[in-house]
């Protein structure tokens, strides 16, 4: 087996040097009643071609592939992914490296993460970026665990309820243990988060809005922050598309004091949900009361420049139950990955880049309007919104699935009351003929 | 790190069993850490400070030392109120390395002043490093 | 003259290379934007935000860039990296390709069920492996990392004490345990009670018993613990536990040791997190990502998170229809990516190569702590599993400490063990080889010990000044925490 390299000879003669006259008699310590003694019925072990027409099976079996338009963002965007980002986040010096706790060996990951952190703090308009949580969701609730911490005897949160129903939940499973109350912010006819109720609210440690939230449409952030800000709370601002900051205005010019939300959109492919990439950061005040890794600057004993991990008395290793969070691993070589992006994508890039998101879907909008379609949200969106279609969609959507084209996601099984309507995601991936196509059928 | 013989220990002054010092200073007393504390610490980087106003009982946590690898909390020698605390120590933390007994940490007005007597004088402390 | 004569340290030439913003020019670009092939669309002047403060950089200034960093790096696949309770196996490269297979990679995690057989089938299979390769009965794939698990676990405990119709405020947590099991349990409200391990290194049921109450929701142990030993009485341990209405939760990770030895429902475990990138061979990447699945008995499976993935008939689907699930820990099924690694590597290994890894990384560890033991001190002298731990006892008279013996392997070309854990051995040394370690290797890394301790006794300054060879050394990471600078200066 060629991951385990040890002759027979070899074994004897290390067998000997240890004193043990078989593997088995390693294992004299363990007691009989704890021992497996079922069958396991595992496949028979696969060569590696055979693992390869294993995977290629699987994989036929999909009902969507990677050609096919998938018009659904929902958390998970299509956005291409250069071949260099492949190659340079699948080298192995970065891959199979392990947490820089030895600096001098990984100042590769360290000066990475450096870079990840300055490049996402620029652009979500914050003073402080932590090297990665495992995805948007948990690092919405662990934001909002932070404002609780920082608020120290509050007990409630105020959540909107157009932030993605799957971010929401995972608040409510970390949230609700330790007893902590939240209270849902209704979503406007305009598609917005309504403010109204924020004032009436005490004991509010912290209020999230997600921008563009869940129905596509771009919240104002800057009226979001005084509200809560005049409620006595911290301002959490979450987000599922950051390609969206690079047109709109970033979430820490309108105020808001964490950030935090999903980096999958930045060369991660979507992968059935992961790894994704929580993008976590906050204004400089509360950087002691942050959760995750911190990589900083520093200098080498002859002066050089260089990077650590630090602030580390935050972390479970040290601090233990009296830790910011739990979290150990991350998910570093997507952070990676993401900064290679940006990198790749520029300071004009972006803008190009975000500006053809929210150009191709606003052409869909227009032409889904032409063909009898409702926009449901009049607020103003980057690259996905609502439709309601005049007849019942579901055999335009079978049609335009036999023609490798997946036409939205229906939100009726996350939101009853808008069983029936369609969110639609228009990125870069998408062009002008599929939504040609789309709103031939529809108008049929 | 410094051998026993080699600590300094002031004689005006008196520590916890947790390594404060106590200090009065007319009717408020001073608060620190001993030579001993902030050897065993290490390089501190960071304290963490109580808030103008807060009231502690003797024994309660008010704050913390942080190195780069260890958090220390501290305990109050005696209950008070917090009536100050050295904003020096946010750019300069090294002082408390540096000059354990001249850098004080918060200053308290105590509400039993009794509660100093019940503190280790330096030769009782020097048994405690001791034992 | 054998091929390992040669030491495996030496120099090499190491580029400087700048942070990106101080790299490129405005009007590069790295990437192949699309067209505009449809009319530039009006918007709100006062949605718009200032433009990025990204540098523009060329697709060769990228390559440049990152290639001359992963060159100061080092890797499971630059050399040997002992990491104790780490498991740093070696990272399978066909696993990388089963992971990007264009459907799979491209796979949108809200698509319906009849769309995603493919890969609700992989997550259903590879449930199914961990049961039987734990003992245990249902799995969840949702964790993204082990201490993930480990606050599912916790959440899990929460849940079903509230189903009994009690809620209870404590866990015991042993001395040795990893930060994550305490930092795990306060997420969830409990408070930590310690558990004083024994002067053998192992859990005194006695204690266990004296500790043990109905206001103890259970306790948190990890096993073989984090010494690298067999807790012997664990079934006692679990029965004290269980007969007061508690639960036992079991830290899998260093599950590398024991694969086919221990059945952890035997064990008396209720729930157990397993992590992906230790056992399974998944890639560590810096940091992460790694996965943490959570396996429990069949009376808790009611609680584990939704969705669910089931069969039903020859196909698939999820189910969120669960009452007492305690909700979702992830936005969507985990790390997907890495669970496809996992799943190819147990296909690839199979029952009996999965069973063998234990019995050599477990023959591996003994073998090195037998090398090596009468030259540092072995604060433990019994048989080990998979990583031994010394400690720095020796060399106090040379003034030399474990940091300093760790450095100084830098130069010999290893990466360092895990030093100063567990916190329960002074200036621990742990080292776990791992089972992808052949003989030559091990070796020539007991050689190089060796000639380390021999150096601390002739040249100590050699050791309290390494590493020499890297590109920096001795990091001030005093200044750095005094002064952070989490971020670099902006460009106007």
């Amino acid at each position: 087996m060629r991951y385990l390299p040890h002759t027979p000879e070899e074994i004897d003669a290390m067998l000997a040097a240890v004193g043990a006259a078989s593997l088995d008699e390693l294992f004299a310590s363990v007691p009989a009643d704890c021992r497996m003694t079922r069958a396991w019925d595992l496949p028979a072990p696969k060569t590696e071609w055979e693992l390869n027409d294993h995977l290629r099976a699987l994989a036929a079996s999909m009902g969507v592939n990677e050609q096919t338009a998938v018009l659904v963002g929902a958390g998970s965007y299509h956005h291409h992914i250069p071949e260099t980002i492949r190659v340079l986040a699948g080298r192995s010096e970065f891959l199979t490296a392990y947490t820089p706790y030895q600096p001098e060996m990984a100042q590769g990951t360290l000066q990475g993460i450096f870079e990840y952190q300055t490049l996402t703090a620029r652009l979500l308009g914050v003073d402080v970026v932590n090297a990665s949580m495992y995805d948007g969701a948990s690092a919405l609730a662990e934001a909002l665990l932070m404002g609780l911490r920082i608020a120290k005897k509050k007990r409630r949160v105020a959540v909107a309820r157009a932030i993605h129903p799957h971010y929401r939940a995972v608040v409510r499973a970390y949230l609700e243990p330790a007893g902590f109350e939240i209270v849902e912010l209704d979503t406007l006819d305009s598609g917005r988060t309504d403010l109204g109720g924020l004032g009436s609210l005490d004991d509010l440690a912290a209020a999230a809005l997600q921008s563009p939230n869940f129905f596509g449409v771009i919240e104002d952030l800057d009226s979001a922050a005084a509200a809560i800000h005049q409620a006595g709370a911290l301002f959490v601002a979450c987000f599922t598309e950051p390609l969206a900051y690079g047109l709109c205005r970033n979430p820490g010019s309108c105020g808001a004091d964490i950030v935090c939300g999903e980096g999958q959109s930045f060369g991660l492919p979507r992968s059935f949900g992961g790894p994704n990439l929580g993008m976590f950061g906050c204004k400089e005040p509360f950087t002691r009361n942050m959760p995750g890794r911190l990589v900083g600057e520093t200098r080498d004993v002859e002066g050089r420049r260089g990077y650590v991990l630090t602030l580390a008395t935050r972390e479970q290793h040290i601090r233990r139950e009296k830790a910011t969070s739990n979290i150990c691993s991350n998910q570093g070589i997507c952070a990676l990955t993401a900064a290679m992006y940006m990198a790749s994508l520029g300071g004009t890039g972006i803008r190009q880049l975000a500006r053809l998101n929210y150009d191709r879907s606003e052409y869909l909008k227009n032409l889904l309007i032409k063909a009898g379609a409702r926009i449901v949200f009049a607020g103003p969106t980057f690259n996905e919104f609502v439709v309601e279609f005049a007849a019942d969609f579901r055999p335009v959507r079978e049609r335009l699935l036999a023609k490798n084209i997946v036409a939205g996601l229906e939100l009726g099984t996350l939101y009853p009351d808008m069983a029936g309507r369609y969110l639609f995601c228009v990125t870069e991936t998408i062009d002008r003929q599929t939504m040609d196509t789309i709103a031939a059928e529809v108008g049929a | 790190m410094k051998e026993i013989e080699e600590l300094k220990l002031p004689d005006d002054i008196r520590y916890t069993d947790d390594h404060e010092w106590a200090k009065i200073t007319g009717d408020t007393v001073l608060v620190g850490v001993s030579d001993y504390a902030q050897d065993q610490m290490g390089d501190v980087v960071f304290v963490e400070l109580p808030a103008i106003g807060d009231t502690f009982a003797k024994g309660d946590e008010f704050g913390t030392l942080e190195s780069v690898k260890a958090v220390s909390e501290l305990y109050m020698p005696m209950s008070g109120e917090v009536i100050a605390v050295n904003t020096a120590l946010a750019d300069s933390p090294e002082l408390i390395n540096q000059q354990p007994y001249a850098t004080w940490i918060v200053e308290i007005k105590p509400s039993d002043p009794s509660e100093y007597g019940q503190l280790h004088d330096a030769a009782s402390y020097l048994q405690l490093l001791k034992g | 003259m054998s091929a390992t004569s040669e030491p495996l340290g030496t120099g090499g030439l190491i580029f400087n290379e700048p942070l990106l913003w101080h790299k490129g020019r405005k009007g590069r670009t790295g990437m192949s934007i699309p067209a505009g092939d449809v009319p530039a669309a009006a918007i709100d002047d006062a949605l718009l935000g200032e433009p990025v403060d990204f540098p523009d950089l060329s697709e060769i200034d990228v390559v440049r860039h990152y290639t001359r960093l992963s060159q100061w790096n080092f890797g499971v696949d630059s050399g040997m990296y002992p990491l104790g309770s780490c498991t740093m196996k070696y990272n399978p490269k066909t696993n990388e390709r089963q992971a990007a297979t264009p459907a799979i990679a491209a796979a949108h995690p809200m698509l319906a069920d009849e769309l995603c057989q493919g890969t609700l089938r992989l997550l259903f299979e590879l449930q199914r492996s961990l049961a039987a390769i734990t003992g245990l009965d249902a799995i969840s794939l949702q964790p993204a990392a082990g201490a993930h698990g480990e606050l599912t676990g916790m959440l899990i405990f929460h849940a079903w004490h509230r189903h009994q119709g009690a809620q209870r405020r404590k866990i015991l947590i042993p001395d040795t345990a990893h930060g994550t099991n305490p930092a795990s349990a306060a997420l969830c409200g409990y408070q930590a009670v310690a558990i004083k391990s024994d002067d053998r290194g192992m859990l005194d049921p006695a204690l266990v018993a004296e500790l043990m109450d109905e206001d103890t929701a259970g306790i948190m142990l990890t096993n073989p613990n984090t010494l690298g030993l067999f807790e012997e009485r664990i079934r006692e341990i679990a029965a004290i536990v269980h007969a007061k209405g508690g639960l036992v939760y079991g830290d899998g990770a260093n599950m590398n040791a024991v694969l086919g030895v221990i059945d952890a429902k035997r064990c008396g475990i209720d729930v157990l997190h397993l992590n992906l990138h230790k056992t399974f061979s998944t890639p560590h990447g810096g940091g992460g990502p790694g996965a943490g699945p959570v396996c429990v008995t069949s009376e808790l499976e009611p609680f584990l998170p939704v969705p669910r993935v089931v069969k039903e008939g020859g196909s698939f689907r999820l189910d969120s229809d669960r009452p007492l699930s305690v909700g979702r820990i992830h936005a969507f099924h985990g790390n997907f990516g890495i669970l496809v690694r996992a799943y190819s590597y147990i296909l690839t290994m199979g029952e009996a190569g999965l069973k063998q890894a234990s019995r050599l990384a477990v023959l591996n560890a003994n073998y090195i702590k037998e090398r090596l033991k009468d030259v540092l001190h072995l604060p433990y002298d019994r048989p080990c599993m998979h990583e031994c731990v010394f400690s720095d006892l020796n060399q106090q008279a040379q003034k030399i400490t474990t940091l300093d013996m760790a450095k100084r392997l830098i130069d010999y070309g290893y990466h360092p063990p895990t030093i100063y854990f567990p916190l329960v051995v002074h200036g621990a040394l742990m080292i776990e080889p791992t089972e992808t370690e052949c003989k030559d290797d091990l070796d020539q890394f007991i050689a190089t010990l060796r000639t380390i301790v021999r150096e601390a006794e002739e040249q100590p300054d050699l050791l309290r000044q390494a590493p020499h060879r890297t590109k920096v050394r001795r990091l001030d990471e005093v200044q750095a925490a005094r002064c952070p600078c989490l971020i670099g200066p902006s460009a106007g």
